[in-house]
């Protein structure tokens, strides 16, 4: 009832002291790893290319211009060259980009919700909802995870939404072990006792001791599995199971350039090369993020 | 042992059970009706009719899932509708040109990352040390199918030292040599990212090993090095190291459906691919059944290896 009143100044004088002392590491960090700081930049400007993707000075990413196809870079009116079918190369990888990562967050996005409520669920309430929880985890993990994806893409139709849900389906079983995990724990400590003695409910006792200490885990295990989502989709896309053309996406660009690779290596080299990029400079920040949230984990 | 053994096979039961209720209804997952996507607009009304009570899709749910695992019990998975053949013949004749990619991968991101992280462990900080963190993170950020089509390009169409695609030469190939070589560039495009993983678990499996007391006293006895990182750090640092491969390997089956694309290997992940456009569910159901089920069996193998390895394991 009154357990937020007790002790709050203090607690408040924590939490900033806390932000400062982040603050800081976060500083050090910075300068240490300039490499983190590199990669950071790095993909601000693709974030702010595809957002800005509509007003930036570019050809139209599906205008076929067959005479002008599989053009090398640097030719006349198209920076990086245009594919087989005419098609400005820079054009399509920008509007690719605004694909290609919105699916990999919103699929990250979806699999760290649908997890974290259900690790929630399964490391606080014992019982039926635990096992159920569990043993569907379980099962999920049985499989290997590209396969699965592709099995639910089988089921549900190819499309760029479908293989989005199938991949969260398959990534959201990390994030339900790792939180269950942290909640077990969390359950027996002795301020969740206090809290519960005092009269808490479940969901003050969720919301308010639990959760909070999630967070650092849960951000960590996005910001590393961002990326990885980034490559399920374009595995998929590749596949010819998620973006359906003429939409850009890098794996589709990759798949359709396949066939011209001998003559025109571009058309395959730079989508890969995006991809390569945009997962290298996630995984960097996403090692940065962890150092600065979880530094146990950095000297291991 | 036996007793684990046991114990272990009964836990298979309800992830087998599990496994078979997701494959079964992954054809039910379509909102419209499985005829008529199998089939598509094309077909008549006789030919729908006749589809539906092929598979039993009048019938509820329960009754069609229990029909259909009767008959994978019996080892009938049913009919092709695309190749109009069995689709466990079929399945299980691309399972080992599979099964040969992934193993060899195994093999190889076993071998190499191994002997890599051991080298990385025997000198921390050293150039080779750096050279496979930062080979880790390139591992973990490139494409597979990106990095296939790469090696493809570079040694099989600019260099011309292999071939390019599908598992044995069209005209006069057919011998062990011939296999060898188209076998190279798939495996190691599908190893290429296991190697990392494998040698940074090694390396800090063994860095703990080595550390511990009883490697010093070794050292101290005279033993010689070779001896000490093997002998002392590299078996009591195995259990980690026989986990991460476990884990790899199951990664391989599911990773090798995106290499077969590449190089037109002729798996069981070709297969279900060109199942899934030909809206053929019957042969997805089934690659998807063989594929998991290997993928089980596996994980049985690696769970069974450390009992082996680590007896303490087997009294928990």
């Amino acid at each position: 009832m009154s357990d937020a009143g007790v002790g709050a100044a203090p607690a408040t004088a924590l939490r900033a002291a806390d932000a400062a002392r982040r603050r800081r590491a976060f500083g050090r960090l910075a300068t240490r790893n300039r490499l983190a700081v590199l990669a950071a930049l790095v993909l601000a400007a693709a974030v702010l290319a595809a957002l800005l993707a509509p007003w930036l000075p570019l050809a139209d990413p599906d205008v076929v211009d067959t005479p002008n196809r599989l053009r090398p870079p640097l030719a006349a009116g198209h920076a990086l060259g245009t594919d087989e079918f005419g098609r400005d190369l820079l054009a399509r990888l920008v509007w690719g980009a605004r694909v290609s990562l919105s699916a990999g967050v919103a699929s990250a996005a979806a699999a760290m919700l649908v997890g974290v409520t259900l690790g929630v669920l399964g490391g606080f309430y014992t019982g039926w909802i635990e096992t159920v929880v569990m043993r569907l985890t379980d099962i999920l993990m049985a499989f290997p995870y590209v396969l699965l994806a592709i099995a639910i893409v089988a089921g549900l139709g190819p499309g760029l939404r479908n293989a989005m849900v199938a991949i969260a389906i398959v990534g959201f079983p990390i994030y339900t072990r790792l939180v269950r995990g942290v909640v077990l724990s969390l359950r027996e400590r002795e301020f969740v006792e206090a809290a519960r003695a005092l009269g808490a409910s479940d969901a003050v006792i969720l919301g308010r001791h639990v959760l909070p200490h999630l967070l650092s885990p849960v951000i960590v295990a996005f910001s590393l599995d961002v990326g990885a989502k980034i490559l399920a989709t374009a595995g998929l896309s590749f596949l010819g199971l998620g973006t359906q053309p003429p939409t850009a996406d890098w794996g589709s660009m990759l798949a359709t350039g396949r066939t011209f690779v001998i003559l025109s290596p571009h058309v395959v080299l730079l989508p890969g090369l995006a991809i390569f990029v945009i997962v290298l400079a996630l995984n960097l920040v996403g090692d940065a993020v962890r150092d600065v949230l979880d530094p146990r984990a950095a000297t291991r | 042992m036996r007793r684990y053994l046991a114990h272990r096979l009964l836990l298979l039961v309800p992830v087998l059970a599990g496994v078979s209720v997701i494959i079964f209804m992954v054809l039910h997952l379509s909102p419209g009706d499985p005829a008529e996507i199998m089939l598509g607009s094309q077909a008549t009304r006789e030919d729908l009719a006749r589809l539906r009570a092929d598979l039993g899709l009048n019938e509820p749910l329960h009754v069609q899932y229990l029909r259909w695992i009767g008959h994978v019990a019996r080892g009938d998975l049913g009919r092709s509708l695309w190749m109009k053949r069995p689709v466990l013949g079929e399945v299980l004749t691309r399972l080992q040109a599979t099964l040969l990619l992934t193993a060899t991968a195994l093999v190889l991101s076993s071998a190499v990352g191994v002997a890599l992280g051991v080298a990385a462990a025997t000198r921390p900080n050293s150039v080779l040390d750096r050279l496979s963190a930062v080979a880790s993170l390139f591992g973990a950020s490139m494409p597979s199918f990106w990095l296939g089509i790469v090696l493809m390009v570079v040694f099989a169409l600019w260099l011309g030292w292999l071939p390019a695609s599908g598992m044995y030469a069209p005209h006069g190939g057919g011998d062990l040599r011939d296999l060898l070589s188209h076998l190279i560039l798939p495996a190691v495009t599908l190893a290429a990212a296991s190697v990392t993983i494998v040698a940074r678990l090694t390396r800090s499996a063994m860095l703990e090993t080595l550390g511990q007391d009883y490697v010093r006293t070794a050292r101290a006895k005279g033993v010689a090095e070779r001896r000490v990182v093997l002998r002392h750090g590299l078996s009591n640092a195995l259990v980690p190291i026989v986990t991460v491969i476990g884990v790899q390997a199951g990664y391989l089956l599911g990773g090798a459906v995106l290499t077969e694309t590449v190089f037109a290997w002729p798996g069981v992940g070709t297969l279900m691919v060109q199942g899934i456009l030909a809206r053929d569910f019957p042969l997805v159901q089934g690659c998807v059944l063989v594929v998991a089920l290997s993928f089980v069996l596996v994980n049985l193998a690696v769970d069974l290896l450390y009992a082996w390895l680590d007896p303490r394991i087997r009294y928990e």
